[in-house]
């Protein structure tokens, strides 16, 4: 019996048989190759996904201590050679005292344990979070969790260092990152992000060094106590100072990236203000801790 | 010419290299080699996926139904792309993050799908490996070249390694900052084109019009 005739018979059975002996034009082998396609590769892309998702899982918590590192100015990857084991980062980020924050009262929650607690997480969790309105989610974020994680570097005379997680949306992407102030919680130390995915080259510049370098000593509250720092269009005029327009609060525009700059602007306001951790800086401020 | 498994292999490197000889790749060819521990990642995903996609094209190409056969490649492509993606992620996170967008953009690049098409669908898959790799290789050793005249040149390093010292560090080198910007891959493939094209002569193309010299026809 020749193939074809042999293709042919089994054809007419009908069954498995008949797809995989199809020939290779006809419309059941068109389906079948489609489906039998489909379900191979989509088993080998969530096979793998599920497979290696803990050792990225640990890749990212290992990237976003050492942001935190960075940003607090405890390590500097460029003096430093930019290679960080586990073991040396461990030590280092032991330094920092970790709290979790009921961002309504300001209250630090004992029960919830810093180093396990994901707040992204929470977010999506309707008993762990709350919706925001939308005259007030300036950041673009819908809900966010009751709780966050904050970080501390102390000395002999109160905390030195003070890092906020912050979160909003810019151009594509929810931008993920953590602000420092100095020890008035007002001077900012430095803005580092660990997550986006803004356009490479125009607002991914949010990642380069040389403007994260001049958020350095900028100050975000105004005398009322209100966020009022801001990213502007273009570069910062140190001479002139107004009302409506004080160089120590601005910093320097991303060129080509209007959105992703108003982002930036939008998530501080949104996390250093009242629906943020406005009320965690006030009880700060009241209990005395800060320098 | 009769393909044999070492003129599969040995061919994209020089003589009909994907890069100098079919122009395909240069996109990623300009953004990922400012520097060479990026470029090495980048010519590892690419080479494995052309070499697997290649071998997973030629072992079912007997099945795939001819007007779907673009699309079936582009699946399979497109699977590997995201699981060397993954793995990436997993055992290279910090170059990764460097290579951001252009590890998934090797799902559109054009050397991947031009080999399927126009190897895999018509030879074995041992084969259909070696062109893979072979044509992988042919990338990498354009990027590599570029990677290392770039950062070199750009920034005084290799690997992230001073070798030339800086006059901001009071050396003697002045690193030129052109080198780090996209245009000067393109410059340095256009060089290796020039270079390459005098050693092989036979690589020029011919003309497809004739430039007249308008002085001599005027009456």
């Amino acid at each position: 019996m020749s193939a074809d005739t042999r293709s042919e018979s089994a054809h007419r059975s009908g069954g498995i048989g008949a797809l995989i002996n199809a020939p290779q034009n006809s419309t059941r082998n068109i389906v079948f190759i489609a489906v039998a396609l489909s379900v191979v590769c989509s088993v080998l892309v969530s096979g793998t996904a599920i497979f290696l998702r803990p050792l990225q899982l640990a890749n990212a918590t290992e990237n976003r201590q050492r942001i935190i590192l960075e940003v607090a100015g405890l390590y500097d990857a460029v003096t430093t050679g930019g290679e960080l084991d586990s073991s040396e980062l461990q030590r280092l980020f032991s330094q920092i005292e970790a709290h979790v924050v009921d961002l309504k009262t300001g209250k630090y929650v004992d029960t919830l344990n810093p180093a396990t607690f994901d707040a992204q997480k929470a977010s999506r969790d309707p008993s762990t979070s709350m919706a925001i309105s939308e005259e007030d989610d300036i950041a673009s974020i819908t809900r966010r969790a009751n709780h966050a994680t904050v970080y501390l570097v102390r000395d002999d005379s109160g905390i030195r260092t003070l890092i906020l997680p912050v979160y909003g949306y810019g151009l594509w992407s929810t931008m993920y990152g953590f602000i420092a102030f100095e020890g008035d919680a007002n001077t900012i130390r430095g803005l580092r992000f660990y997550q986006q995915d803004e356009t490479p080259g125009l607002g991914g510049e949010v990642d380069n060094p040389r403007w994260l370098a001049k958020w350095k000593g900028k100050l975000a509250f105004d005398d009322r106590g209100e966020p009022w720092i801001e990213v502007i269009r273009g570069n910062v005029d140190t001479t002139v100072t107004t009302a409506a327009s004080d160089p120590r609060y601005q910093v320097d525009g991303l060129a080509g990236s209007t959105l992703t700059s108003r982002g930036v602007t939008n998530l501080l306001r949104y996390w250093l203000g009242k629906d943020g951790f406005g009320p965690y800086l006030k009880r700060l401020k009241r209990s005395g801790e800060l320098q | 010419m009769t393909a044999t498994p070492k003129t599969v292999l040995i061919d994209p490197l020089i003589d009909n290299n994907p890069i100098t000889l079919q122009m395909l790749g240069i996109c990623s060819a300009l953004a990922v080699t400012t520097s060479l521990a990026p470029t090495l990642l980048m010519c590892l995903a690419l080479t494995s996926v052309c070499a697997l996609s290649n071998t997973a094209v030629s072992t079912i190409r007997h099945r795939i139904p001819n007007n779907i056969r673009l699309i079936v490649q582009m699946t399979i492509i497109a699977s590997l792309v995201i699981v060397v993606d993954q793995l990436l992620r997993a055992f290279a996170y910090e170059t990764s993050k460097q290579l951001s967008v252009f590890v998934g953009l090797i799902i559109t690049n054009c050397i991947v799908l031009g080999r399927a098409e126009s190897f895999a669908m018509n030879n074995g898959v041992r084969l259909s490996f070696l062109d893979g790799l072979g044509n992988g290789l042919g990338y990498s050793l354009i990027l590599i070249f570029i990677a290392l005249c770039r950062e070199l040149l750009g920034a005084g390093s290799l690997m992230g390694v001073p070798l030339l010292p800086l006059t901001r560090d009071a050396g003697w080198y002045e690193p030129n900052g052109l080198m780090l910007l996209p245009p000067s891959a393109f410059f340095i493939i256009g060089l290796m084109i020039w270079a390459i094209r005098s050693w092989k002569a036979e690589q020029v193309e011919e003309a497809e019009f004739e430039i007249h010299d308008t002085a001599s026809t005027k009456p």
